[in-house]
């Protein structure tokens, strides 16, 4: 096992390097020149030169190459161009947004899909089969933008009195706040990378308020990050539920669940204990692999429903040429892709013995 | 999905006893087509698919006015984001027709959601054009190559995988500068490692028959026995994967589009349109959901051909 999970690090890290060059060679080849567009009118050949070298454009591209190799090996992603802040503080600042999105968006994904394919592939060929495999196919033909504009104006504006309504935008009502934790914790004085954790963790506003017992910002919290976990989840639901679905059945046909049966246990013990245990093997592999349709779904639902997170940081770096941002944006998500991956064929080693030994 | 199948002859004991010669491309297409046509939901897919390519060719003729003629150009009467006004539906017959109301620029929303139309089926079907063109060549080059050039495609492949698709699209479009066609490019690079992949599975499963061996033996070049007899076998699974990857296509360009990376303003294409009139989703919903559902019926038709396709040429299931 110990051995697996090292051959699997190794051969990411050669992956590791192809993905930092990349990004690299991309932001470096963007047209447009960032002093430009850093100072617009103003720029000057003299205040670029100068520019060039604070930013170190001035070197041959190699050298730039290997300086911002060296960097990266100690976690500096370089200082925004823009703002003139560490590009690292300004992801740190705005990854837990999307975080928090993500893992909610996973949860209503697996729980609900996962559901969904159970009680399809039980009753198979039953209106609960086909209503929920044409939920399925719509589902993941729908864009992901198109159904956050749905959901909000369904939630937003035809059940605006209602008790079922839901904000559209941001992440607190006006006038609610939360306490930051280093303040409930009374760890103000704390500095470094114990800090930097606790401020990540404290920004995931679910999160804070649920251990500090903020009750009605949790509850605030939860309702604004509903209806972007909906649209965000519904594609890799619909994926899960079609998956849960054709590999259930597919076990349910073996011999070892006619064994089960004809041993006479009940059908929902046959069906979780024994069907459910071993068709949740592919589930798992495409949870994982559904990693980049959440991201990519945050990053476009972040935008509707005004979520200042990862997605949102990249827009505006995009749009502002900023390219020191651009790339840490890009290795912070591809590197969590890779992470994610690594995490989900090792867990899959775990559960099926065959993998490990093959 | 898998359809319930009719009783019948097993293909199995029909090729044993000559009936059907699975080598015969001809009897194999005929054997799919049926296959296919035996799936409600491929059949579905199918019928939407020939409603929209018939729209997209007939959009001339079917659009009441230009997609890009704004009301005020035309000095007709009308209100930014102006709701559906329908004759038949009780709308007063002194106003202009328009079944799918205004948009924020006055223009005809019908016709521009069916001049879309055009847009996506081409988006879609070039995209996925580039991506199998070049991924398959370099999955059949890396596959029957081996060895060393093996290994550098296929860990560039890779690198390419290991990006969230969209993502890297982005950088992409951001590096080629915004606009329909480097959207589209973007996509089809994003999307060159799946093929590469379909191809060399398959080449490396092929490169080991017999007849493979025998057109060596006879002296074929190298490139001959990919293009004649290696090529021709591996279709099929290329096939299914490219008409499942066109809705993806889509819906991915649409996405671009839709954070102003990919068609440009005017132009009709769904996902922009959605972006532009998105702030009037609260007061003028129609102007999101036309475009919307036109989306999501395009990608839907694709994804349930490209599902009968895959479960008609399943040889597990033609058992």
């Amino acid at each position: 096992m110990i051995r697996f999970i090292i051959r699997r690090v190794l051969s990411s890290i050669p992956v590791l390097i192809g993905i930092v060059l990349l990004v690299f060679v991309l932001a470096r080849v963007i047209p447009g020149d960032p002093c430009t567009a850093t100072y617009g009118e103003k720029a000057t050949p003299e205040l670029c030169a100068q520019f060039a070298v604070r930013y170190g454009l001035d070197k041959p591209i190699h050298e730039q190459f290997f300086i911002y190799l060296g960097a990266l090996a100690q976690g500096d992603l370089g200082s925004s161009i823009r703002f003139g802040r560490p590009v690292a503080d300004i992801l740190l600042e705005r990854l837990p947004v999307t975080v928090e999105l993500t893992v909610a968006a996973l949860l209503f994904a697996s729980i609900v899909g996962i559901s969904l394919g159970l009680l399809s592939a039980t009753r198979r060929n039953s209106p609960v089969d086909v209503g929920t495999m044409i939920v399925a196919n719509l589902g993941v033909s729908t864009p992901v933008f198109v159904l956050g504009l749905f959901l909000a104006f369904v939630f937003a504006v035809l059940l605006r009195d209602t008790p079922l309504a839901l904000p559209p935008s941001g992440r607190l009502s006006p006038g609610v706040n939360v306490v930051p934790l280093a303040t409930s914790w009374g760890l103000k004085e704390l500095t470094g990378l114990p800090r930097t954790f606790l401020d990540f963790a404290s920004n995931m506003f679910v999160f804070n308020t649920l251990v500090t017992g903020q009750w009605a910002a949790l509850g605030d919290a939860l309702r604004h990050l509903i209806l972007p976990a909906i649209a965000v989840g519904t594609i890799p639901l619909a994926i899960i539920a079609r998956m849960t679905r054709s590999s259930l059945l597919e076990v349910l046909g073996l011999d070892y669940v006619r064994t089960a049966r004809a041993k006479g246990l009940k059908e929902r013990s046959v069906v979780v204990r024994h069907g459910m245990r071993n068709a949740l093997l592919p589930v798992v592999t495409v949870v994982g692999l559904s990693l980049g349709a959440f991201l990519s779904g945050a990053i476009l639902t972040e935008t509707i429903f005004n979520l200042t997170g990862m997605g949102k940081t990249l827009f505006e770096a995009i749009s502002g040429r900023d390219y020191i941002v651009i790339q840490g944006v890009t290795i912070i998500v591809a590197v969590a892709y890779l992470v994610v991956n690594l995490i989900v064929d090792v867990s899959y080693a775990f559960l099926d013995p065959r993998i490990r030994l093959g | 999905m898998t359809s319930a199948r009719e009783p019948g002859i097993p293909d199995k004991v029909l090729i044993a006893e000559g009936a059907i010669n699975p080598m015969a491309a001809g009897s194999l297409r005929r054997d799919t087509a049926r296959n296919v046509l035996r799936q409600r939901s491929a059949v579905v897919g199918l019928v939407i698919l020939a409603v929209l390519v018939l729209v997209a060719i007939l959009a001339p003729i079917l659009a009441p006015y230009n997609p890009d003629d704004s009301m005020l150009k035309l000095g007709e009467p009308g209100v930014r984001g102006q709701p559906p006004c329908v004759h038949l539906l009780g709308c007063p017959a002194d106003q202009p027709q328009h079944l799918m109301g205004l948009d924020s620029n006055l223009r005809d929303e019908f016709s521009r959601v069916l001049f879309g139309a055009q847009i996506s089926l081409r988006v879609g079907i070039l995209t996925v054009g580039f991506a199998i063109v070049i991924g398959s060549f370099i999955g059949a080059i890396a596959g029957y190559a081996g060895g060393w050039v093996d290994n550098v495609f296929m860990r560039l492949m890779d690198v390419v995988l290991s990006f969230p698709s969209l993502i890297l699209a982005i950088a992409i479009v951001t590096v080629l500068g915004p606009g329909l066609i480097n959207a589209q490019l973007a996509i089809g690079i994003v999307s060159i490692p799946i093929y590469a992949r379909v191809m060399r599975a398959s080449v490396l499963s092929v490169r080991e028959t017999d007849f493979v061996t025998a057109s060596r033996a006879l002296g074929e070049s190298s490139g001959g026995i990919l293009s004649r007899r290696v090529l021709p076998n591996a279709l099929t699974p290329l096939i299914v994967q490219g008409t499942l990857g066109i809705g993806g296509a889509i819906l991915e360009v649409a996405a671009l589009s839709f954070v102003g990376l990919g068609a440009q303003i005017p132009t009709a294409e769904w996902g922009s349109m959605i972006a532009l009139d998105r702030n009037l989703f609260q007061s003028a919903p129609h102007l999101i959901f036309f475009p919307g559902i036109a989306i999501t019926l395009c990608v839907l038709s694709f994804n349930l051909i490209g599902d009968g396709l895959r479960d008609a040429l399943d040889p597990r299931l033609n058992r």
